[in-house]
């Protein structure tokens, strides 16, 4: 069944065409990769997937139904759709607004009217899954970066939502911590939910995709599995996502040539 | 982990590091203060909007001096039982407040005609009793106003005092701009910080005067457009997660014997103020 249909989508930003005539189909229950260089569109698509954004032109359809403003005045639709989709934001600063740890992460049930007795137990097992328990009571502006970013999470995996949009989810994480959080993300759901990935770092794209879509300068420049994309070293160096530089390898050779770590 | 850090010497870039620090902590301070176990803490947050708003309106109807000074002096008292300091009502608001009124009023005392009570010196300006009454109406209620406006900040969580707007039917769009505003300027505080501590990690030697000016000015539209971003992100945000304008919160508002009892002093006393203040 197809999760997202996006047909012919043109988003802009006054001048600037972030997307242009974009379409593509996400299925229910893949995990997708979004790749791209910086200012490519990624960012942008999933705020129209989220329904954040709206499109100039073409559409985006969720399980059917055209993603519009006037769907989204709809309360009951409205909510539903908060319910099976999360979007986890790129910098965890402008996710986190409430007062404490525990009430950002039970910000989403409560605007979901859950019942209270059931956020607070939600809240506090995936504070405990997420191995924050112990920060609930901290100011989330107070920490870390890491820290920060598991909040971040937590707050939007406490619905546990069918679609998870996630906006450069290692960015900035030191090398354990984005390890923790791939493998968090891979056992998410024992795998069954849609997870929708943007990002620039090839490093963990078989663990973390099915299918991947690249994008370059708004247009979809290739998709295809993980495998059929990392062979592709033109299309990964014409969409800015390889370079070459020069490196030291294990042999003591020092060379330049273009590679994915 | 993210921190802050106080620079004790230093030029500008210095100063507003530290301006920065400060206004951040106490913005924090203001939500711990919110949770402490004074008097005006354990009421419901809906009395205590109703009961401030109400001391605030019979403040500003007040025609008598000394009954806005009772109710300042009322305000005070609150303050006290409800473990906010003299020292923070005075650096929060009375100074703040005295100096942007007192730019406002200081011109009446010679401008408003009526008897001459002092002549200054050198500049022979009258000063006049209907002067001097017009300024002490105008400052009295100014810091009368504000002190009962701290005390529901400094007493209740901000979310708690959205949400008893909402009780008491304030449209959700003024809620919302409310709250973005509180978020707003945290945003604006907390990426203002992070712009000039890096200016400072640029800066090699001692900047001149002018220079440091110029860079504040340059600084001040950046800030303003970044934060402006920043804070559309964080509305965007709120709104993936289900945000439609109405607060919703873990703790229920529920009427104590306490509450209704201070629901009655409140209106009393405001009551009373209307009243003898005619």
């Amino acid at each position: 069944m197809t999760l997202f249909e996006v047909d012919r989508l043109t988003y802009s930003y006054e001048q600037v065409t972030a997307l242009n005539e974009l379409s593509l189909s996400i299925l229910e229950g893949t995990r997708v990769a979004l790749l791209g260089a910086n200012g490519s569109g990624k960012s942008t698509l999933l705020r129209l997937l989220d329904g954040l954004y709206f499109g100039q032109s073409g559409s985006i359809c969720f399980r059917g139904d055209e993603l519009t403003e006037d769907l989204f005045s709809h309360e009951d639709f409205a909510l539903e759709f908060r319910k099976e989709v999360g979007l986890v934001f790129q910098n965890p600063d402008v996710q986190l607004f409430n007062p404490t740890v525990f009430d950002e992460v039970a910000f989403s049930p409560l605007q979901l009217r859950w019942p209270k007795s059931e956020v607070r137990d939600r809240v506090d097992e995936i504070l405990n899954r997420l191995r924050i328990f112990h920060l609930k009571d901290r100011v989330p502006h107070r920490l870390s970066g890491g820290e920060k970013k598991r909040v971040a999470l937590a707050s939007v995996l406490v619905l546990d939502p069918a679609v998870l949009l996630l906006d450069e989810p290692t960015a900035a994480l030191d090398p354990r911590s984005q390890s923790q959080l791939i493998d968090l993300l891979v056992e998410w759901g024992g795998g069954a939910k849609s997870v929708i990935t943007a990002t620039h770092d090839l490093r963990d794209l078989g663990d973390i995709a099915d299918r991947c879509y690249v994008l370059d300068s708004g247009l979809l420049a290739a998709e295809g599995t993980p495998d059929e994309i990392l062979r592709d070293q033109e299309l990964l160096q014409n969409a800015n996502l390889v370079h070459a530089h020069r490196h030291r390898h294990v042999s003591g050779v020092t060379h330049s040539h273009p590679h994915l770590h | 982990m993210s921190g802050f850090h106080r620079h004790r010497k230093g030029g500008l870039i210095e100063h507003t590091i530290d301006g920065l620090y400060m206004a951040m902590e106490r913005a924090l301070h203001s939500e711990n203060s919110a949770h402490s176990r004074g008097l005006l803490q354990r009421l419901d947050p809906r009395v205590k909007v109703a009961g401030l708003f109400a001391l605030i309106l019979a403040a500003s109807l007040a025609t008598r001096l000394w009954v806005i000074a009772a109710v300042f002096a009322a305000a005070v008292c609150l303050a006290a039982l409800s473990l906010i300091s003299i020292r923070t009502l005075a650096t929060r608001v009375w100074i703040g407040a005295f100096t942007f009124t007192a730019a406002i009023a200081i011109p009446a005392l010679f401008l408003t005609p009526g008897a001459t009570i002092y002549r200054l010196p050198w500049l022979n300006w009258s000063v006049t009793h209907q002067g001097v009454t017009t300024a002490g109406y105008l400052v009295s209620r100014v810091e009368t106003t504000a002190t009962l406006a701290l005390l529901l900040i400094f007493t209740t969580p901000w979310m708690h005092i959205l949400k008893a707007l909402r009780v008491f039917r304030v449209p959700v769009v003024f809620v919302v701009i409310l709250g973005m505003t509180c978020r707003y300027i945290l945003l604006m505080l907390q990426t203002a910080h992070e712009m000039f501590e890096s200016r400072k990690s640029r800066t090699v030697g001692v900047m001149s005067a002018s220079e440091q000016r110029r860079m504040a000015i340059s600084g001040a539209g950046v800030l303003l457009t970044k934060t402006f971003q920043l804070s559309g992100d964080v509305y965007l945000a709120m709104q993936s997660r289900g945000f439609r304008g109405e607060v919703y919160l873990l703790d229920d508002f529920r009427m104590q014997p306490r509450d209704w009892l201070a629901l009655t002093l409140f209106a009393a006393l405001a009551a009373a103020a209307v009243w003898t203040g005619r």
